[in-house]
């Protein structure tokens, strides 16, 4: 069954050599003739009427082409049709420091930014909310008129009885735990390149093209359609190479609507690149938030109920917000057996930038929760933690209590895999003699999971989630025209292995164009790790029915049933006979076939079989061309959508969290704690992900690396210092984004649970490890020194204040009054010197104060 | 700002360009030039993507201005990614970095081939611990790195073996 030729072999990425000489062009590599560009002025405030905006002196600055304002293009968009309440530029209001006010074209980026300052601008402050749990008091001065107490959505689910299960439970642990925010901080940051062609017949504006960093081509094209007022057919969104996206780029970002409402009016070409503070300020990433978590379980180990409560500090806009809080509940289940459980969950929007969508969206925060509580858990009842995760292991096929459906379920040989590698019980035993030190060392196990695409899509239609055509040249070459957005995972790399594999041809032989909405059927684009599974299945589908056209001209060549006929490696063979490179006889027609344009090769092929008569074998290109001359043109399509059965359940907010099938992943973490200066060190990382099949191992570790990589991030030194809503460290190096140095050994096991839906068995591997890494961090720094940490990330500082307190020494505050091991709040970092908690009432002393309420010159 | 005439020479051919004295070198490459395959990833030098090398030495693009590095016939030489693929070739650190998983999104991979370039011209054989410390010059936000020492290993084997492999 395993005997594939292309499937499971490890591949170069398609567009690898691209990338290693520089000849891949990302958006802003991308120039055009009478191109200008275009600078964003961004709000000083938190919040924020905006009562005048005079750009009449920037307008005059020469070099400058226009000047762009909210009013230029006032329809409001947002990714979900329930979150519409963004707009291009502010129109009456700006939301947090860094909100878009009015945007600068120029002939050079250096005029652009020398305009920005001659724009006057009249704010009249209001009081801002930076903490989700006071945001949700505020009786006035909402960020959103619509939405009352600042709550962007609450959900309170109710699955099994709760009540029940927590009186049946024997030992119940309940804590807060609050994790730091962090974001994606892809490399190549956002840019957009945008411009109109001039219609033919009237004379008039025509289509808008719009190149950029994208995750979502489509849905770019349809919020462009809403805020430019201008038919989807209209208008054409091109992805070039993308520079990372982790779901930074899953949704519209601001430059990309304002770049093409800039075009409109500047008249020409306009192309916008965040610098990469901006990039932090358009964020989208993972948001703070505090988890209230109770767990109970029996004496045998086996969880009896779980009650969550969830706050998410949003930030300014919807965004994703309300599938992110949806998912925070929905994925405690498909994890373990959990017979009951009650959900709270509230989206908060405060006077930040907005969180979105980013890499295990929505589970991450919740995930290092649980499995935290399920170590504390085990250890009350006296269990290992390896144990405790075994006893609650799920008995599929089966259906969650909250209606999810699981198929195939590879954890259990997760689990097993990382416990043998890392010698748990053994290397625990021998880390406690040895390390009795001021170093202690330790091991912690955690799992996680994640959806292989949500079984529903945010605009809830029938439409097939991926359609992907196929087109079968003269010459045998094969084109795949996918709509699926690679952004680095490689997904042009599956799209071609998929096609080459059901086809029977070699890999050399695929094209694949993708992204391109002109060209392109609809994907709905690259989040939720859905590329893989629905992408996939749509191209196996539409090869597959190209494929159908090919056999039935080889069949009538080689004189035989269309059941007969065999493709693989570029050769097709009747079923019953030697493969054909097992012949000797193949030479003269690999030779036909090598190296001729169509024409002339299909006069020598027809030439050749006169002479020859039917045989029993034949090229790939010669059965293409025989399929040509039978049937004209050969093409295929093939489309995707999830089953019915795998859609969820019926209850609100039901139709996020369901998928057609699940990744699993297990990790231990080897980490030595310095209980002098609350440093961690991770030493190793071992991960299992059951990605189903491989398709590519390569990739398939690669993403599973780069997972667990940037949970340790989250774990040990991401997070946005935030300060009276202006975020202190946005830049690569103040971020601390891990370097080469400051990264581990992470040891990666593949397990394949086939998965009976997947393309091939495959599911996704690029999401579900980054979560299981942060608690399972959380796990051996307890197994370690005896402290449980309930704040994330676990910088020095919280590490060191929780050490001192479990060994009973004198208190210093490093963590502004939050106690890590218990933390009851979020906490501003450096203090609150100049709002001091009273809104946008600075300081007498901020040196911002003056400049900052008004900008006139 | 007034344009000034400068020369410069890339990947061994001198260009003769009107810049303004403040313009960085990497957006020379980039706009002037129309070499782009250095990129910005940040404001502040901390990323490494914009790497090249200036007779050999790997240096960022983005912090330095291109009219101090005119070619004068003693040095100056500036390679830029586009100039590391051998004779119209797959580079062996390229091929190795496609093979291995070495480059996902590949927008730090022009960064990380002129810092692999440069250690492997001064080093052939460099240790684990050395490759870590060469890479840990340029960020990379997909790959966790790992799979950049087995490229950078392969590309050593590859280089010994004389094959392109
Ligand atoms: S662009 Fe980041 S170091 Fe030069
Ligand atoms: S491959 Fe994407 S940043 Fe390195």
């Amino acid at each position: 069954m395993s005997d594939f030729a292309i499937i499971g072999k490890p591949v170069a990425l398609i567009d690898s050599a691209g990338k290693t000489t520089g000849q891949g062009k990302y958006t802003d590599d991308l120039s055009m003739p009478g191109m200008l560009i275009g600078k964003i002025l961004h709000s000083p405030l938190p919040h924020a009427r905006i009562k005048r905006i005079n750009p009449t002196k920037a307008v005059k600055l020469e070099g400058v082409v226009s000047v762009v304002v909210g009013t230029d293009a006032p329809n409001k968009y947002g990714i979900l049709p329930v979150g519409h309440d963004e707009t291009a530029l502010a129109v009456d209001k700006v939301r947090y420091v860094g909100d878009n006010v009015a945007c600068v074209v120029a002939t050079s980026e250096s005029i652009a930014e020398q305009a920005l300052e001659l724009i006057d601008v009249e704010y009249e402050p209001l009081p801002a909310y930076f903490d989700p749990e006071e945001a949700m008091k505020a009786e006035s001065d909402l960020i959103h008129d619509h939405r009352p107490h600042n709550i962007e959505k609450e959900y309170h689910h109710v699955f099994g009885d709760p009540g029940a299960g927590f009186a049946q439970a024997d030992a119940i642990v309940e804590g807060r735990y609050v994790a730091g925010e962090v974001t994606h901080a892809a490399m190549e940051p956002h840019s957009t390149l945008a411009y109109f062609e001039l219609d033919a017949l009237t004379g008039e504006e025509g289509r808008l093209v719009v190149q950029s960093s994208t995750q979502v081509p489509y849905y770019l094209q349809h919020k462009l359609s809403i805020v430019l007022d201008k038919p989807m057919a209209q208008i054409r969104v091109i992805k070039p190479l993308v520079g990372g996206g982790f779901g930074g780029k899953s949704e519209i970002i601001p430059l990309e609507i304002i770049a093409a409402v800039a075009a409109r009016k500047a008249k020409a070409p306009v192309k916008i690149t965040y610098t990469r503070e901006e990039v932090f300020w358009a964020h989208r990433g993972r948001p703070r938030t505090i988890i209230d978590l109770k767990t109970g379980v029996k004496r045998d180990g086996s969880l009896t109920a779980v009650a969550a409560k969830v706050i998410q500090d949003g930030g300014a806009y919807c965004s994703y917000g309300v599938v992110t809080i949806l998912y925070s509940g929905a994925l405690l289940g498909a994890l373990y057996d959990i017979p009951n459980i009650q959900y709270d969950g509230f989206r908060v929007l405060t006077n930040k930038p907005a969180c979105g969508a980013m890499r295990g969206h929505g589970t991450v925060n919740v995930r290092f929760a649980f499995e935290s509580q399920l170590d504390e858990l085990a250890l009350k009842i006296g269990m290992d933690p390896y144990d405790i995760r075994k006893r609650n292991l799920l008995k599929p096929p089966c259906v969650t209590v909250n209606g999810l459906r699981v198929q195939s379920y590879g954890l259990p040989e997760c689990i097993e895999k990382v416990v043998k590698a890392s010698d748990w019980a053994a290397r625990r035993a021998e880390y406690k003699q040895k390390y009795n030190g001021t170093v202690r060392r330790g091991l912690g196990l955690a799992c996680s999971h994640y959806v292989s695409g949500a079984a529903n899509s945010i605009i809830r239609s029938d439409m097939p989630h991926s359609t992907v055509n196929i087109k079968i040249e003269r010459d045998g070459g094969v084109v795949v025209y996918t709509g699926a957005s690679d952004i680095g995972q490689g997904s042009d790399t599956m799209v071609a292995q998929i096609a080459a594999e059901v086809l029977g041809c070699t890999l050399g032989r695929i094209k694949v164009i993708a992204a391109d909405t002109d060209l392109t059927p609809v994907d709905i684009g690259s989040y939720s790790s859905r590329v893989t599974f629905m992408n996939g299945n749509a191209t196996m589908r539409a090869a597959e029915d190209a494929k159908k056209k090919i056999i039935a001209a080889a069949a009538r060549k080689m004189q035989c049933f269309e059941a007969d006929v065999l493709m693989r490696d570029d050769w097709v063979w009747k079923q019953g006979t030697k493969p054909p490179w097992e012949r000797t006889t193949t030479a003269g027609i690999a030779e036909v076939s090598g190296h001729v344009d169509g024409q002339v090769l299909r006069g020598s092929l027809q030439q050749k079989r006169k002479d020859e008569g039917p045989k029993d074998f034949m090229t790939f290109e010669e059965a293409a061309v025989s399929a040509m001359d039978f049937a004209g043109a050969v093409s295929g399509t093939g489309a995707y959508a999830p089953p019915k059965d795998a859609r969820g359940g019926g209850h609100k907010g039901g139709g996020v969290g369901p998928s057609p099938a699940y990744s699993y992943s297990a990790q231990v973490v080897d980490a030595g704690v310095d209980t002098e200066t609350g440093e961690v060190t991770v030493h190793k990382v071992w991960a299992a992900h059951d990605c189903g099949r491989a398709l590519n191992p390569v990739a398939v570790e690669g993403q599973v690396i780069g997972s667990v990589w940037m949970g340790l991030g989250q774990a040990l030194q991401e997070e946005f210092v935030w300060k009276d809503g202006l975020l202190m460290n946005p830049g690569m190096l103040e971020y601390k984004s891990p370097s080469a140095v400051e990264s581990p050994e992470v040891v990666t096991f593949i397990v394949e649970s086939i998965d009976p839906e997947g393309p091939f068995g495959a599911k996704e591997a690029s999401e579900g490890s980054l979560a299981a890494v942060i608690p399972a961090v959380a796990n051996a720094i307890f197994d370690a020194t005896g402290m449980r940490l309930r704040e994330s990330p676990f910088t020095p500082e919280r590490v060191l204040s929780g050490i001192r307190k479990v060994m009973g020494l004198k208190k210093i505050n490093m963590t502004n009054d939050v106690d890590p091991t218990e933390p009851h709040t979020l906490r501003e970092h450096g203090g609150s010197l100049w709002f001091k908690g009273k809104g946008p009432q600075r300081h007498e002393m901020d040196p911002a104060r003056k400049p900052a309420l008004s900008r006139e010159q | 700002m007034k344009k000034e005439l400068i020369e410069l020479k890339v990947n061994g051919r001198r260009h003769e360009l009107a810049i303004e004295p403040s313009k960085l070198l990497l957006d020379t490459l980039r706009e002037d030039l129309g070499l782009t395959g250095s990129k910005r990833g940040c404001d502040d030098s901390s990323c490494g993507a914009c790497a090249v090398l200036l007779d050999g030495t790997p240096m960022l693009a983005c912090t330095m201005l291109a009219a101090a590095y005119q070619c004068d016939g003693g040095g100056n030489e500036v390679t830029t990614v586009e100039g590391v693929a051998e004779h119209g070739a797959l580079a062996a650190i390229q091929k190795a970095y496609g093979d291995w998983g070495g480059s996902q999104c590949g927008y730090c991979t022009p960064g990380f081939m002129m810092t692999v370039k440069s250690l492997l011209d001064n080093n052939p054989e460099p240790t684990e611990e050395e490759i870590k410390r060469a890479l840990s010059s340029n960020l990379c936000r997909c790959t966790g790195y790992t799979q950049m020492y087995e490229a950078v290993k392969a590309a050593i084997k590859a280089e010994q073996q004389g094959t392109n492999v």
